[in-house]
C-alpha cells in the first residue's frame, strides 16, 4: 500500500475493485467501515459478483473478468472529457506535460515497436524527447499533440460509457454513477482510496490494471493524501515482507534489480541501474542504488569484499533467464529441473494447470517439502481417487517431508500490506521434531560449507566467504539476523560535507539508508529495512499507539519502510508552495524552514517549495508517471486485451486485429497456448477467489475452518443454473480444456448474467480452498482447470479469468 | 453461569423472590447488520471460548454452515439474497438467543433453576438442572434453544455470562472485526443505534431501525436493521414476537394444577431420593412432564 490500513479511515471514497476485502483481509477491512460510519464515506465495489464487500457497500456495479482496464479506461475518459481533474497536481506533479518521441505511437492495439515472432517490443520510442540541456522537454500548457496529457486524452477517448458497456457487460448507468462518485474526489478536499489485491494481479494484464488506477489517482491528486493511495492489499501476514526480502526471482533484496549474464562486471552492473535525473533539481533518489547495492554486498561478505574484487561481484548468482514461478515449472516439466526445495508452498494447490504440475514434479528425482503440514505437494505422488488420479509406480521422484514451525511457533517479523513491520514473539513450541525454517536452512548452508571447504569443488568462493556470523552457527536467532538487515557501519560514517563530523560510528548499527556508503563501510541486508533495528534497538517491537493528529499515524507503532514513513509520497499532500491541499488532513506542510506535519517527509527536509523538487523522489521525473516510458513489457498508456481464454471472438476494440486481441507481450509456453479453449465448447466465464472462512490451502487442516465452510462449492447464476438444470446443493462437474473438478452448486443472484458485445456472457465463480488432504471434505484442486500463463511484466497467474464448461454431475 | 445468586433476578420453577439489594445494570449486545460481512469470526470464538464443537458438515447450496443451531453453534450466520428497490441486497444476520426481557424459554421451563435471568438480562442455561424435556424450545419465539443428542439438555448462547461476570465482553463481540457487534449498557446501546440508524437513512435506507421487540419485553440482543419494517427479510426474523400461547396456558390455568403435582412428584422425589438415589427421579419428573403436557394439550382442544 502506499498509504496503510489504519489510512483507509481518512477516506471519502473507498473504491473496491480487483479485490473483495470483507472476504480476504476482514480484519484491516474495519477502517472501511470506520470511515463509513465516522466520516460518512462512500463504499464502491465493482466486481464480477455481488460478494461479501458488496454486501456493506453504497454502491455496487458488475464487470466481466478480464475487463477492468476498459473500465478503467473509461474512467480516465471520463475524468478527462468532463474535466473532473486536479489541474494543479497534474500539471506540477505527473508527467502530463512532458513531450514524447515523434517515433511513438499506436495503431489498432499494437503500439511501435512490435515484434510479433518474438511477443516483444522494441520500446525505443516509448520515451521522452530530450533537450539539448539533458533533461526532459516540456509544454506546461498542455496543449502540444505529443505531451503526454494529449496522447492520454487521444488515447482513452476511444473508451466511451458505450464501449465500456459493450466490453465489460457493465450497464452504462451503472458505470456512469461509479464515475461520478470517483469524479467526486478530484475535489481538492475529497480523496479516494483504492483498494485491491489479487482481482487485479491475477491476469494476463495485471500489472496495467494497477497501472490504470495509478493514473486515476493522478488525475485527482490523490496520490501522497491521507485516505488516499493505492492499497495494495496482501494476502499472507507477510507476503509483503517477502517480496521486500525478493523471494522473487528478478530481485535482490530492496528491490534492487538482480544482476544477469549480461552484466559481466559491478561497474557496468551499477551504471545500467542508477538513472540520471530527467529535469533539473530533482532528487532522483535511485541514484543511491550504489550505496545499497554495496552494503548489500558487505552484509553478505564481510571482509571477503573489497574494493579490489568489486565488492565480490562475482561472487553473486546471475539469472540465465526468467525465474518465475511458471518459468520454473514449465522447465521441471522440460525435465530441466531434477531437484526441487519447496519450502512453504503448496504449488500442486497452487499454480495452474494441475496435471502439468504434477507432471513436473514427476520428472523429478526429489523433492524436499519443508512445511509444517502435509500438503498436498508432498503427497502428488499418491492416489485419492479422482482427487489425485496417479499411478505412484511410475513417479520416480523421491520425497523428503522436513516438519517445520508456524508463525506462532518463532519469532520474528510481521510486514504487512502497510508496510508496517512488526515484531512478533514466539506463542508455542512447535510439535514433535519441527525446527524453524531457519535452523533448516542452516544446517543445510552448514553441510554444503563443509563439503565444499573438505571436497572444493567448481567455484566454492560464494558458498565458503558468506558471512555466517551469528552466536550459534546452527541456529541464527532472529534477532541477530533483523540487526543483520538492518544493518551497521564498518568504519566511522562521516558527513560527507564536513568528514570531521562522524555520523555513525564504527560497530553501530544504523539508524538510516541515508548513512549507506558505495566504499564498503557500511553493511545493510536490505535497504527498505534500515532503521528497523537502530542503536536504539528493535524498532519492529514498538507498541506505542498514541496518534496526536488523529489520522491514525501511529509513528512509534513498529516501523515502516522506508525510514518509517507511513504514507508514500506524501509531499504531494500539500500544493507547489507547501500549503497542506486539505488543513484537515495534513500529512506534510512546508514550516518556512523545513518540512514537517505528522508523518517522515517523502522529501529532502529542507527542500524548499522553491527549489522545485517535485514529490515523486523514486523517479528519475520527479513526477508521477501517467505515460510509463519503457518500464512496462505491452505498453506505455494501458490497453484493454482479452483474457487469453476469452468468450469473445476478438478484442471488441480491434475486432480486426487478431495480434491484439490476448497481451501481445505476454509469454505464452509451446503447449500452453495449444491447451487453451474456446467458447465453443467451453461457454462459460470462470473466476478464481478466496473465502473469508479459510486460508489458501493451510486451514482446510484446520477443524474449526473445516466447520465453517466444510466442502468445495462452485457459484452460478440463476439465469444459467435454469438453463442447465442445476440447483442449489447439487453436485456439478466443471471441466476447463485442462481438467474437471466436481462441487457443490450455490446459486445465486450474486452473479448475473452479462451482456457482453451482443453476446450473453454468464460468469462461474469457484473457490480455491480444497484438495485432497485436510479436515475438509476430501475435493479437487480448483487449478486444475486454470490456464499457464501469466502476466507480461510480473508472469503473475491468470487465475481470475478462463473458459469453462458445467453440467450436472 | 458465573454470576452470583445476588444478581439472580428469576430461576424457572420457582417462586422464592428474587434479591433486590444490588445494583445492576442493564446490558444489551448490539448487532449492526449494516456493518456485518457474514465473517463468521463470531461463530468462530462462540466455539473456542465456550470449547464446543460441531460436526465437519458438508455444502448444502449457500454459504450458510453449519446450516442451523445447535447443541453446538450456540450462534450461526444467515445469508438471504433479496431485491429491495430494484436493488440486490445480500441481507446476512448473526443468528441466536436474543435473551429477552419476558422469555418465554424460561416461564415454559418445569424444571427448577435450570433457566436463570440475571438482573443485567442474560437469559442463562444451567444444563445441571436441564431435565431435556425441549419445553424452551416450544417457549422461545425465535426457536433458539437445541436438545443434544448426546445428553438430551438444552442448549443456547449464555451472551458468555461468565465474561461478562468478569467485565468482559461477550467472545462474539470481541472477536468481530468490523465492530458490527457492540455490547454495552442497553442505553448506551439504543443510542449508538440510533446513529446507526441515521447512518442509514441519510444513505437512502428510509426504513432503517432498531429491532428490539416489545412483545417480549424487548431484547438483551439488538439488531440494526436496513429494513427494520420487514424483519422477515432477515431469514424469517419475526416482526412481533411473542411467547407462544402454549406456554401462556401453561403459565395461566394449567401451572396451578401442574404445580400441585410437581409437589406431589417433588415429595415423592424426596422420598425416592432417599431410598434409590437420584438417577430415576428425573425420569419419574419426565414422565410427570409427558403426564403435563397431555394435559395442556387436553385443555387446549377444549
Amino acid at each position: 500500500m502506499t498509504n496503510h490500513w489504519v489510512d483507509i479511515k481518512n477516506a471519502d471514497l473507498i473504491f473496491v475493485m480487483g479485490g473483495n476485502p470483507a472476504e480476504a483481509h476482514p480484519c484491516g477491512f474495519k477502517w472501511a467501515i470506520e470511515a463509513k460510519k465516522n466520516r460518512k464515506a462512500k463504499l464502491v465495489v465493482v466486481d464480477p459478483r455481488f460478494n461479501r464487500t458488496a454486501s456493506v457497500a453504497d454502491y455496487y456495479a458488475p464487470i466481466r473478468p478480464g475487463s477492468d482496464i476498459a473500465f478503467l479506461g473509461g474512467v480516465i475518459n471520463y475524468l478527462v472529457s468532463h474535466d473532473k481533474l486536479q489541474h494543479e497536481y497534474v500539471k506540477a506533479y505527473t508527467n502530463a506535460a512532458f513531450l514524447i518521441d515523434e517515433g511513438y505511437g499506436f495503431e489498432d492495439g499494437i503500439f511501435s515497436g512490435y515484434n510479433e515472432e518474438k511477443r516483444n517490443y522494441d520500446k525505443s520510442t516509448w520515451k521522452y524527447q530530450m533537450g539539448e540541456d539533458g533533461f526532459a522537454k516540456v509544454d506546461e500548457t498542455l496543449q502540444d499533440p505529443r505531451c503526454v496529457f494529449q496522447l492520454m486524452k487521444a488515447h482513452y477517448a476511444r473508451y466511451t460509457p458505450e464501449v465500456v458497456q459493450q466490453v465489460c457487460g457493465t450497464p452504462k448507468d451503472a458505470f456512469l454513477k461509479v464515475c461520478e462518485y470517483i469524479a467526486s474526489t478530484a475535489a481538492k478536499d475529497k480523496v479516494m482510496t483504492s483498494l485491491y489485491a489479487l482481482g487485479w494481479t491475477e491476469h494476463s494484464v495485471g500489472s496495467q490494471n494497477i497501472r490504470c488506477m495509478a493514473m486515476i489517482q493522478l488525475l485527482l491528486g490523490n496520490m501522497g493524501m491521507a485516505g488516499g493511495g493505492i492499497g495494495a492489499l496482501r494476502g499472507h501476514a507477510n507476503v509483503q515482507g517477502i517480496t521486500d526480502m525478493c523471494a522473487y526471482s528478478q530481485n535482490l533484496p530492496g528491490y534492487l534489480s538482480a544482476p544477469n549474464e549480461t552484466d559481466k562486471d559491478r561497474t557496468s552492473y551499477l551504471e545500467k541501474r542508477t538513472p540520471k535525473a530527467l529535469r533539473p533539481n530533482q532528487m532522483n533518489f535511485p541514484q543511491n542504488f550504489p550505496k545499497w547495492f554495496t552494503s548489500l554486498c558487505k552484509a553478505w561478505y564481510g571482509n571477503a569484499a573489497t574494493p579490489e574484487n568489486g565488492f565480490a561481484f562475482d561472487w553473486l548468482p546471475k539469472l540465465g533467464g526468467p525465474g518465475d514461478t511458471l518459468a520454473i515449472f514449465h522447465a521441471m516439466f522440460e525435465g530441466k529441473i531434477n531437484g526441487f526445495i519447496c519450502q512453504g508452498f503448496n504449488p500442486l494447490s497452487s499454480v495452474p494447470n494441475k496435471k502439468k504440475v504434477g507432471d513436473a514434479l514427476a520428472r523429478l528425482k526429489w523433492m524436499v517439502v519443508i512445511d509444517p503440514l502435509a500438503t498436498d505437494t508432498s503427497e502428488f505422488w499418491k492416489p485419492h481417487g479422482e482427487f489425485n488420479d496417479v499411478k505412484p509406480a511410475e513417479i520416480p521422484t523421491e520425497v523428503f517431508r522436513l516438519p517445520a514451525t508456524l508463525f506462532a511457533e518463532n519469532s520474528g517479523t510481521f510486514t504487512n500490506s502497510g508496510r508496517v513491520i512488526q515484531w512478533r514473539w514466539k506463542a508455542a513450541d512447535g510439535p514433535g521434531d519441527a525446527k524453524d525454517d531457519t535452523e533448516i536452512i542452516a544446517a543445510l548452508f552448514l553441510r554444503l560449507k563443509a563439503m565444499y571447504a573438505k571436497d572444493g569443488g567448481a567455484f566454492p568462493d560464494p558458498i565458503l566467504n558468506l558471512t555466517w556470523a551469528y552466536t550459534q552457527p546452527a541456529k541464527p536467532s532472529p534477532e541477530e539476523l533483523l540487526r543483520e538487515i538492518n544493518g551497521k557501519a564498518l568504519a566511522d560514517v562521516v558527513d560527507p560535507k564536513d568528514p570531521t563530523k562522524v555520523l555513525v560510528k564504527a560497530g553501530e548499527q544504523l539508524p538510516s539508508f541515508a548513512m549507506l556508503r558505495d566504499d564498503g563501510s557500511t553493511a545493510c541486508g536490505n535497504w527498505i529495512y534500515c532503521g528497523s533495528w537502530s542503536q536504539a534497538g528493535n524498532n519492529t517491537a514498538r507498541r506505542d499507539n498514541s496518534d496526536p493528529s488523529g489520522l491514525g499515524q501511529t509513528l512509534n507503532w513498529g516501523f515502516a519502510w522506508p525510514v518509517n514513513r507511513r504514507i508514500l509520497y506524501n509531499r504531494a499532500s500539500a500544493d507547489v508552495a507547501g500549503k497542506p491541499w486539505d488543513a484537515q488532513r495534513t500529512v506534510l506542510k512546508w514550516t518556512g524552514t523545513a518540512w514537517g506535519g505528522n508523518d517522515i517527509p517523502d522529501m529532502r527536509p529542507n527542500a524548499a517549495p522553491e527549489e522545485n523538487v517535485m514529490p515523486f523522489i523514486m523517479t528519475p521525473e520527479g513526477v508521477g508517471r501517467l505515460f510509463s516510458r519503457e518500464l512496462m513489457a505491452e505498453g506505455p498508456l494501458p490497453e484493454h486485451y482479452e483474457p487469453f481464454e476469452s468468450p469473445l471472438d476478438n478484442n471488441p476494440m480491434h475486432p480486426n486485429n487478431p495480434k491484439a486481441k490476448s497481451n501481445p507481450a505476454a509469454r505464452v509456453y509451446k503447449g500452453d497456448m495449444e491447451a487453451f479453449g474456446t467458447a465453443k465448447d467451453f461457454p462459460y466465464v470462470a473466476t478464481t477467489y478466496r473465502l473469508v472462512e479459510h486460508f489458501h490451502y493451510w486451514t482446510k487442516f484446520s477443524q474449526i475452518n473445516a466447520i465453517m465452510q466444510p466442502e468445495q462449492f462452485v457459484e452460478l447464476g440463476e439465469e444459467l443454473a435454469k438453463e442447465k438444470g442445476i440447483k442449489a446443493g447439487d453436485k456439478v462437474k466443471i471441466r476447463s480444456n485442462r481438467g474437471f473438478i466436481k462441487a457443490v452448486a450455490v446459486v445465486t443472484k450474486r452473479i448475473k448474467t452479462l451482456d457482453v458485445d451482443g453476446k450473453k456472457v454468464h460468469t462461474v465463480g469457484i473457490p480455491i480452498h480444497y484438495g485432497f488432504k485436510g479436515a475438509t471434505r476430501p475435493g479437487f484442486i480448483t487449478n486444475t482447470l486454470t490456464p499457464f500463463v501469466g502476466d507480461a511484466n510480473t508472469q503473475t497467474p491468470e487465475y481470475k479469468a478462463f473458459l469453462v464448461n458445467i453440467e450436472k454431475a | 453461569m458465573a454470576l452470583q445468586s445476588l444478581d439472580i433476578k428469576q430461576r424457572s420453577a420457582t417462586t422464592t423472590p428474587s434479591t433486590q439489594v444490588r445494583q445492576t445494570v442493564e446490558i444489551a449486545k448490539l448487532i449492526d447488520v449494516s456493518a456485518c460481512i457474514g465473517c463468521k469470526a463470531c461463530q468462530v470464538a462462540c466455539s473456542e471460548w465456550n470449547d464446543i464443537r460441531d460436526e465437519v458438515g458438508n455444502c448444502h447450496g449457500v454459504y450458510d454452515n453449519p446450516m442451523d443451531l445447535s447443541a453446538k453453534s450456540w450462534t450461526v450466520m444467515r445469508y438471504t439474497e433479496v431485491e429491495q428497490n430494484n436493488k440486490l441486497e445480500w441481507l446476512i444476520r448473526k443468528d441466536g438467543c436474543m435473551h429477552c426481557a419476558d422469555p418465554g424459554c424460561l416461564k415454559a421451563c418445569p424444571a427448577p433453576g435450570a433457566i436463570i435471568q440475571y438482573a443485567n438480562g442474560i437469559v442463562d442455561f444451567h444444563q445441571e438442572n436441564c431435565i431435556g424435556c425441549g419445553y424452551c424450545v416450544t417457549g422461545c419465539p425465535f426457536n433458539v434453544p437445541r436438545i443434544s443428542k448426546e445428553d438430551s439438555k438444552a442448549y443456547k448462547c449464555s451472551l458468555c455470562s461468565d465474561r461478562v461476570a468478569v467485565n468482559q465482553a461477550p467472545a462474539c463481540v470481541k472477536s468481530c472485526p468490523t465492530g458490527a457487534i457492540q455490547f454495552g449498557s442497553k442505553e448506551d446501546m439504543k443510542d449508538y443505534a440510533a446513529k446507526r440508524v441515521a447512518d442509514l437513512k441519510e444513505r437512502g435506507y428510509d426504513q432503517a431501525g432498531l429491532y428490539d421487540p416489545q412483545g417480549v419485553g424487548g431484547t438483551h440482543v439488538m439488531y440494526v436493521l436496513h429494513h427494520a419494517d420487514k424483519p422477515d427479510l432477515y431469514a424469517g426474523l419475526p416482526a412481533n414476537p411473542s411467547i407462544s400461547p402454549l406456554v401462556s396456558l401453561w403459565k395461566g390455568f394449567a401451572k396451578p394444577l401442574a404445580t400441585l403435582a410437581l409437589a406431589g412428584v417433588a415429595l415423592g422425589s424426596l422420598f425416592h431420593y432417599v431410598t434409590k438415589g437420584p438417577n430415576e427421579v428425573s425420569k419419574e419428573i419426565e414422565d410427570e412432564i409427558e403426564r403435563e403436557d397431555a394435559l395442556a394439550n387436553k385443555e387446549e382442544a377444549k
